[in-house]
């Protein structure tokens, strides 16, 4: 066998693993790394602007294909600007594989120019990482980072690699597969447990399935919307959860939570049965815990084990993967009805109906994203940001198409929606790919907007601009006495940036401009940019005040705003 | 964070960074570790590490599930309510003279502890038994004069023919690949 460089072993581990594509950018300690890639065609580099975009634009092609997201970086500076990508990947459980160039091993430890102690940083969130000091480790390494990144509760794994390591030379031996004796998933569930959860369905006469991005990792939809139908629960998504049931179906419910329906978070404290499928009882979807679903016992099924009784009481665990639990249970399942239980949804929704838009002459947010997802038809896909523009885009997401809402749900970050919306494009390159941008977010990652260009993505952004940090400057308007501090910012010339960038760009003031200009958007072969200039001060309900219970969910807010002083 | 003390041990592979993984579970959740061993086990390639925390059982129960998801983690265990042989060893240092070093000695002689190093002005003592004992012959010999004292912590092992942590049967390799090489700088050990 012939021996080929460090550089090389990476690229033939890609191959093996069927990697299509790599974000990444170019720097000292991985420079072996893009003297390798002319001899690997088949696998494709974009080159991004700023790592952290690498990162995300990754992590959002993830989500959508279902396989490992790939990124790159050098060693110092290029490490470190990945880190706030794999956090949130992390946060979201998604898998994506980094590899970063280290400094030359025998300057390790030394601050070596660019040296950065990535393994040390990443260590609280990543599932995984190791530093390589030897070439006949890196295949291994990277069989072992896709092993765990993708199975199990999936994750972002670092492999961090020295320059040295990657030009020193050794034979191309990969694995067939992995086994590690200190992580074996659990896949199935426990055959009791999963008869004892069947059993309180059956008990039950108020159940709820609270689904959770679980259901969309593990492509368990079809699975779940059986199991809603035999027994006749209806189904909350979680913002990750948001495409694991079709928006359209009866029993679809939509949002809980923070900004969620004011039915769900009052019909979680009527159940006597919570399902949480998938889903980590995360603070924004509970409230007070002390008070969190009183009447309820708790079946929770996740593939982490850690994730049992971390939030809330479990009454029945069950660790697996929530495809293949969701297979155990159904047969379990006896049919039922619960028609008292379903008119006291239909009656709380004809009573508070959250999502109601009110009539006005000006553009409200909410009635851009509403128009957007009119008018884009069923296969198109939606990357949002972070604050009330992704709320609004969430509250209003009734599609059909799984799989299909993109979105910063765990660490929340800002500006993820420009990378994320790249990474969406090239993992479904003939599909409509929306990102809802915020106008703060869309100045964090705006840079991107040049890939657009270069790699001919024909991504629609919608800047939902209202001038403010708008999730902030409610908090400051709710709870803070009004006193509006920071959230007011310059902006540039979004058309003018967007034309700069090679895109184009359209403004729009009036109401009735929106329609005509989404569908101006979608007709238009290449990236266009949309900002549209919304009312400032609309505020995002329902809402359920940080540390209180879901019971004092507020629907629609009591008085209105006061207008604001410029 | 009110409970207990409870003693945890865990078998982990011995590969640089795995320490501060572990120990990075215990500080997210806000826990100091009172006590930590750390040495080979009877199984090549794992160290078995022994812990002891103080804090309340949910709690604790939480983050061993957590340090379950460290790759290196091969199995963990709360032995706190198990029937368990627990024991450290202290070196202690005391000030001596000519006239008090027999009653010094003789103190060591009732704990059954030795001494192992005679200076002029001081003795070394060397002790093993539980966390009580040690207290009882450091609080013995401080009126001489303590110098110095160093304490291993908690090494613990469940009575009986039970391992108290088994390394599984091996199904595939703990890690395919080596750790630091030979020859090379050893980027950190195991710490």
């Amino acid at each position: 066998m012939t021996k080929i460089k460090g550089a090389e072993i990476i690229m033939e581990a890609l191959r093996k693993e069927g990697v299509e594509i790599i974000f990444g950018y170019p720097g000292g300690a991985n420079l072996p790394m893009y003297d390798a890639l002319k001899k690997y065609p088949d696998i494709k580099h974009v080159l991004v602007r700023h790592e952290q975009s690498a990162a995300h634009a990754a992590d959002a092609y993830a989500r959508v294909s279902g396989k490992a997201g790939v990124c790159w970086a050098t060693s110092g500076p290029g490490a470190t600007n990945l880190v706030t990508g794999i956090a949130n990947a992390w946060m979201d459980s998604v898998p994506l594989v980094c590899i970063t160039g280290q400094v030359v091993s025998w300057l390790l430890g030394r601050d070596g120019f660019q040296e950065a102690d990535i393994t040390g940083i990443t260590i609280p969130i990543t599932k995984h990482n190791v530093l390589v000091l030897e070439v006949e480790d890196i295949a291994p390494a990277i069989a072992e980072a896709f092993h765990i990144a993708t199975t199990g509760r999936p994750g972002p794994v670092l492999v961090d690699i020295p320059r040295d390591v990657q030009q020193q030379l050794c034979e191309f031996e990969y694995p067939d597969s992995v086994e590690l004796a200190g992580y074996q998933p659990k896949v199935s569930g426990h055959p009791q447990q999963v008869k004892k959860a069947a059993q309180f369905i059956a008990e039950s006469e108020k159940p709820l399935i609270l689904a959770g991005h679980g259901v969309v990792i593990a492509r368990a939809a079809e699975e779940l919307r059986e199991l809603a139908e035999k027994a006749d629960i209806p189904v909350i998504t979680t913002l990750l959860g948001i495409g694991g049931m079709p928006g359209s179906h009866e029993l679809n419910m939509g949002m809980p939570g923070m900004h969620g329906m004011y039915w769900n978070n009052i019909g979680i404290q009527e159940a006597d049965l919570i399902l949480g499928i998938g889903m980590r009882f995360d603070d924004r979807v509970t409230g007070a815990l002390k008070d969190f679903a009183p009447n309820a016992k708790i079946v929770h099924i996740d593939v982490d084990p850690a994730e049992i009784g971390k939030n809330v009481k479990t009454h029945v665990p069950i660790v697996g993967d929530v495809k293949t639990v969701l297979q155990q249970l159904i047969p379990h399942v006896t049919r039922a009805r619960h028609d008292a239980w379903r008119a006291w949804f239909r009656d709380m929704r004809a009573k508070h109906p959250s999502i109601a838009i009110p009539e006005t002459d000006k553009i409200l947010p909410q009635y851009v994203i509403k128009k957007i997802y009119d008018l884009s038809g069923p296969d198109a896909y939606y990357a949002t940001g972070v604050g009330q523009h992704q709320m609004w885009a969430a509250q209003f997401f009734w599609g059909d198409n799984p799989y299909s809402f993109i979105t910063s749900g765990g660490l929340g970050t800002m500006g993820f929606e420009v990378p994320a919306a790249i990474g969406v494009q090239f993992a479904r390159p003939h599909n409509t790919v929306w990102a809802f941008c915020g106008d703060g977010g869309f100045q964090m990652t705006m840079q991107e907007l040049a890939l657009c260009t270069e790699y001919e993505l024909p991504i629609k952004f919608a800047i939902i601009n209202n001038h403010y940090l708008g999730m902030v400057r409610q908090w400051q308007d709710e709870f803070y006495a009004g006193n509006k501090q920071s959230v007011r910012m310059f902006q540039p010339d979004f058309v003018k940036v967007a034309e700069a960038m090679g895109l184009t760009g359209i403004r729009v003031t009036e109401k009735n401009m929106v329609e005509s200009s989404i569908e101006a958007a979608l007709r238009h072969p290449g990236a266009v940019v949309l900002d549209f200039e919304v009312e400032d001060i609309e505020n995002c309900y329902p809402m359920m005040p940080p540390g209180v219970s879901l019971s004092d969910t507020i629907d629609q807010p009591p008085v209105k705003q006061p207008e604001m002083v410029r | 964070m009110s409970g207990r003390l409870h003693t945890i041990v865990a078998l982990v592979e011995n590969r640089p960074g795995v320490l501060n993984k572990i120990a990075s579970k215990w500080r997210q959740r806000g826990f100091n570790i009172e006590s930590l061993t750390v040495g080979h086990s009877e199984v090549p390639g794992l160290s078995r590490m022994t812990f002891t925390v103080d804090g309340a059982a949910h709690d604790i129960e939480q983050v061993a599930k957590q340090l379950y998801k460290v790759i290196e983690v091969v199995k963990i265990t709360d032995v706190t309510e198990e029937s368990i042989v627990a024991r450290e060893l202290a070196l202690v240092k005391v000030a001596t003279t000519k006239e008090n070093r027999s009653a010094v000695i003789e103190v060591v002689d009732v704990f059954r502890a030795k001494v192992v190093d005679v200076a002029t002005d001081s003795v070394v003592v060397e002790a093993t038994g539980t966390e009580e004992k040690i207290d009882a012959l450091v609080a013995m010999l401080t009126p001489y004069g303590l110098k110095e004292i160093v304490r291993t912590g908690r090494v613990a092992m469940v009575r009986g023919g039970m391992s108290t942590v088994a390394a599984p049967e091996q199904n595939g390799a703990y890690h395919k690949y080596r750790s630091a090489g030979e020859g090379k700088p050893k980027v950190g050990s195991l710490i």
